[in-house]
């Protein structure tokens, strides 16, 4: 006993820690389709870091494309065309991956945050505290999505953040629904009536044993709204809700449209952005459902 | 000829951390009328041996040896001639009544299926023998239209052995079948079992890890550790005196009631039942035993003869009859 | 008797907004280093009487007091529950598979900031539930561990804050049989050691002769018969308890008196002394003749007032 002198109890969580993280991976690593998930979600993640650094957001304003070639096919020079006002259909593609990725992001946080707050409180302390939640979380999951986004759009203005904050609170419900009902299991648990009997307090049992219980769930369900958040963006943007002063993958669709490129063929100002959104979309949902069954011990098969 | 015959049975499962040997070994008759207990802890391999009587183990598990349902080898039978010795010849009542009955459908019209599977009858016929079969469970013929959740333990145990009669099996293989019931319930479900056993010449294999459930059932009793039968008896002798020491620790964890020996002194064995992917070297038993001497971490001895109608596999049996 | 450190008074628990009793009118003393085994089936109560005794379930009457300081809500429970542990019937589900075993039994250190090096604090206190060397246990997972080592964890768990009380829920039902001695002996050694007194809830009377001082039988959410473990197992007075011990298969000699009926409902309380539709002596006629039926069937009963250890519940006793 006498080394267990010198030992720390955080030395024992790091190790643990260790060796979850090292399992993860191991699992990760056996499934092919969702590492290349996690290959393509990383690129995009970097170029959209890394646009400021090799482009010049200006390029791509309207003043500044005046001596620009109008509807220049793919080439050399321009990798993906331009459009209807010279301007380079690949650095617009670029940019707007800034603007779809944190839209998604941001919103999925929102929701997150929300659902989780909201799903622990009604699944842990029940009674009316769950009634009245769950009704308002009823309340929100009828509310007809575009119409209730149209609205609120007009009423707070054309921003990034209107559109983070009406996707935000339109799509936590789900995940409210779903952290309840896996609080509502972990709270029939019978080492949370050991905790209880061993003194602990609500505090003590929601931070050590129902929010480490619900955490990979959350996180995986994560991984699933962060595309639903994008495409959502999409979808406002291409209905003309987007923030005007920036470009995003819904943005450049919605203007493709306007300039008749699918009509006229040109199929370079439409296709990159489409094909973004579904590459990543994609991505998110494949290395989403993978993490699911890794971190879900219920879908795992032993 | 015994209705049921294990020969050198050995049963190996494959799991991911290489293969895992539940069943090392295992002879053992049963005959008409007969009832034998198996008892053991969990992993001595006892669940495995029912599995294997009607071949249900997972896919890729190895078994060699023979099993002879009336002199037929299971192992040998084709496909179609083993679905009609499951469950005609031999039927098993499984543990965990709740979870062997589809919730979702009406006990009666469970039982009828398995009539209906493996006898020429009309459905009308079928339902009827149901009936008799509950009210020779002990059950009202009207709880047929009962769904399980809407039965007790003990009631939906007896609708299992109900089913596991459905088709008049010869042997009946009663795998814990009392082991989440109340006491009461218990000594009820263990008293209908022994009366069908008289009524209906049924022979039985009845395995628990309960060995003093044993001692009063069962004429003759088998007390399996790491996938071998390590004694064999007459139950209430193996029970009252144990040649093996394995055998002697799991009497003496049942305490006599009114026993001052046991008053204030429960008995228990030292160590985890074994690991069956990673047995102890020599007599799986030594590391536990309090007995052992320095020639059982390398010799593992088989069943030897301690007395008439009496054997056990211990180093310390042959010593006591030299 | 010197001040006992349990006395549950008149304690009722309900459930369904009162439509079920689960615990109706229960009285028990535990004193300082004795062990008392509550005996009966499912559904008798005596799960819920020893939750409510720890405030996992709230009372719906009467009272109960450690120590002499009656068990309240609010700031006195977590020092009650410091005096109070808990030990329960299925080791692997009491303890979370994420914690690691220093976790498990550093966490009720944690709650109640037991002063100490806590490494030190959880190596002793697993070496002392048997788990030796203990540095070869911390680190692992509760799935990596027997279930019998997994009892000991929790054994452990609740002796590492020095408890007056340990409350034990059917603490060897899932163990295997040769395992099952060797737990029922640790729980004793504490007994002796530590002067820890010691409710352990059982369906098993094999456990009660074992390590019991006291017996108590209950049926339908009350106590039939309670009285020294000798008195009640080898001279049981209440035909319930009589029928209990006969149908242990290790008692050989006593007819086998096995009660039909399933195991009784708290939902649906018969009148007069609840054990009446099961009653041997109402069946057998026994009670026509000593002229107690018409009791049996209308008069509701409570143990008799004390006059000794060994008290009953039974019209036909005080007949």
């Amino acid at each position: 006993m006498s080394d267990l002198a010198q030992v720390s109890p955080r030395a024992f969580r790091w190790a643990r820690r260790r060796a979850s993280a090292a399992g993860f991976w191991r699992s990760l690593r056996r499934d092919k389709l969702a590492l290349t998930s996690l290959v393509v979600l990383v690129l995009f993640v970097v170029l959209a870091v890394v646009a400021p650094w090799v482009s010049n957001r200006a390029d791509f304003n309207v003043i500044n494309t005046g001596d620009n070639p109008v509807w220049a096919k793919p080439s050399g020079q321009y990798l993906l065309g331009t459009d209807n006002y010279g301007r380079s259909v690949a650095l617009q593609v670029l940019w707007g991956a800034r603007v779809s990725l944190f839209v998604g992001v941001a919103a999925t946080v929102l929701t997150i945050v929300l659902g989780t707050l909201v799903g622990i409180s009604a699944g842990f302390f029940g009674g009316w505290i769950d009634a009245v939640l769950m009704r308002i979380t009823d309340w929100f999951l009828v509310i007809p999505f575009l119409p209730f986004a149209i609205v609120l759009a007009s009423v707070l203005g054309r921003s990034l953040w209107n559109i983070v904050f009406v996707i935000g609170i339109t799509s936590w419900p789900s995940t409210a629904r779903l952290v309840r009902s896996q609080v509502l299991s972990l709270r029939e648990r019978l080492y949370v009536d050991r905790a209880r009997a061993l003194g602990g307090g609500r505090a003590h049992i929601i931070g050590r044993h129902i929010l480490p219980n619900v955490t990979p769930l959350v996180l995986a369900s994560t991984t699933l709204a962060v595309p639903i958040s994008i495409l959502t963006e999409t979808t406002l943007a291409f209905l003309g809700l987007g923030d005007p002063t920036d470009v995003s993958w819904g943005g450049i669709l919605d203007q493709a449209r306007t300039a008749a490129a699918v009509t006229t063929n040109r199929w370079w100002y439409y296709l990159p952005p489409g094909v973004a959104i579904i590459m990543v979309v994609l991505a998110f949902t494949i290395f989403g459902r993978a993490l699911e069954a890794i971190l879900d011990p219920r879908l795992r098969d032993r | 000829m015994s209705v049921l015959e294990l020969q050198d049975l050995h049963v190996t499962y494959r799991s991911e951390g290489g293969p895992v040997p539940a069943v090392r070994g295992v002879s053992l008759s049963l005959e008409r009328g007969d009832t034998v207990g198996l008892a053991g802890e969990s992993g001595c391999g006892k669940s495995t041996i029912a599995a294997a009587v009607l071949r249900l183990l997972p896919k890729g598990t190895e078994v060699s040896g023979k099993v002879l349902l009336d002199g037929e080898d299971v192992y040998a039978m084709k496909p179609g001639r083993l679905r009609a010795v499951r469950w005609t010849s031999a039927a098993i009542v499984f543990q965990g009544a709740l979870h062997s009955l589809n919730p979702v459908r009406r006990v009666g019209n469970q039982i009828e299926e398995a009539i209906l599977l493996h006898t020429a009858v009309s459905p009308r016929a079928a339902r009827t023998r149901t009936g008799e079969l509950l009210v020779k469970v002990g059950l009202p013929a009207d709880r047929a239209q009962r769904y399980p959740h809407q039965l007790s333990g003990g009631q939906r145990q007896r609708v299992l052995i109900a089913l596991a009669l459905a088709c008049d099996p010869k042997v009946l293989i009663a795998d814990e079948p009392t082991t989440a019931l109340d006491v009461m319930v218990q000594a009820q479900v263990l008293a209908l079992l022994e009366e069908l056993q008289r009524e209906q010449g049924l022979s039985l294999l009845f395995i628990t890890h309960d060995l003093s459930v044993l001692t009063t059932t069962c004429e003759r009793l088998a007390v399996m550790y790491a996938g071998r039968i390590v004694e064999q008896g007459p139950g209430r002798e193996v029970f009252a005196q144990p040649h093996h020491p394995y055998t002697r620790a799991l009497a003496a964890a049942f305490p006599t009631i009114g026993d001052p020996a046991s008053r204030m002194n429960p008995a228990g064995l030292a160590g985890d039942p074994p690991d069956p992917s990673a047995l102890p070297s020599g007599c799986p038993f030594h590391v536990r035993c309090a007995v052992a001497t320095a020639e059982c971490s390398s010799l593992d001895v088989g069943l030897r003869v301690a007395a008439p109608g009496r054997s056990a596999a211990c180093v310390h049996v042959e010593a006591a009859h030299v | 008797m010197s001040e006992p450190v349990l006395s549950v008074t008149n304690v009722q628990v309900q459930f369904g907004g009162g439509s079920v009793r689960a615990v109706d009118t229960v009285s028990l003393e535990v004193g300082r280093g004795e062990v008392v085994a509550l005996v009966g089936e499912s559904g008798c109560g005596k799960t819920t009487l020893i939750r409510s005794i720890i405030g996992l379930e709230p009372l719906a009457a009467g009272s109960i007091a450690v120590e002499g300081r009656p068990v309240g809500r609010g700031r006195g429970l977590r020092a009650l529950r410091r005096k109070v542990q808990m030990i329960f019937q299925d080791p692997t589900g009491a303890l979370n598979p994420r914690h690691s075993i220093y976790e498990a039994v550093a966490e009720g250190l944690r709650i109640h900031k037991v002063k100490g090096h806590e490494p030190t604090l959880v190596a002793e206190a697993l070496a002392s539930a048997g788990l030796r060397p203990p540095e070869r246990y911390l680190r692992r997972f509760p799935h990596e561990l027997s279930g019998g080592q997994r009892q000991r964890v929790l054994i452990a768990a609740a002796m590492a804050l020095g408890p007056t009380l340990l409350l034990a829920d059917e603490p060897v039902a899932s163990l295997d049989a040769s395992i099952r001695g060797e737990i029922l002996a640790l729980m004793r050694s504490f007994v002796d050691t530590r002067g820890v007194s010691i409710v352990a809830v059982t369906h098993d009377l094999g456990l009660a002769w074992n390590i019991a001082d006291r017996v108590a039988v209950m049926y339908l959410g009350r106590i039939v018969e309670v009285g020294p473990t000798e008195e009640v197992l080898r001279a049981p007075k209440h035909p319930y308890t009589q029928a209990l011990l006969s149908v242990v298969p290790e008692i050989e000699g006593l007819e086998q008196q096995i009660l039909t009926g399933e195991t009784p409902d708290p939902s649906r309380m018969p009148s007069g002394c609840r054990f009446h539709p099961r009653c041997p002596l109402v069946a057998s006629g026994e009670a026509e003749r000593l002229g107690i039926v018409d009791r049996c069937r209308g008069v509701d009963l409570e143990l008799e007032p004390e006059v000794g250890a060994h008290r009953v519940a039974c019209h036909a006793v005080r007949a």
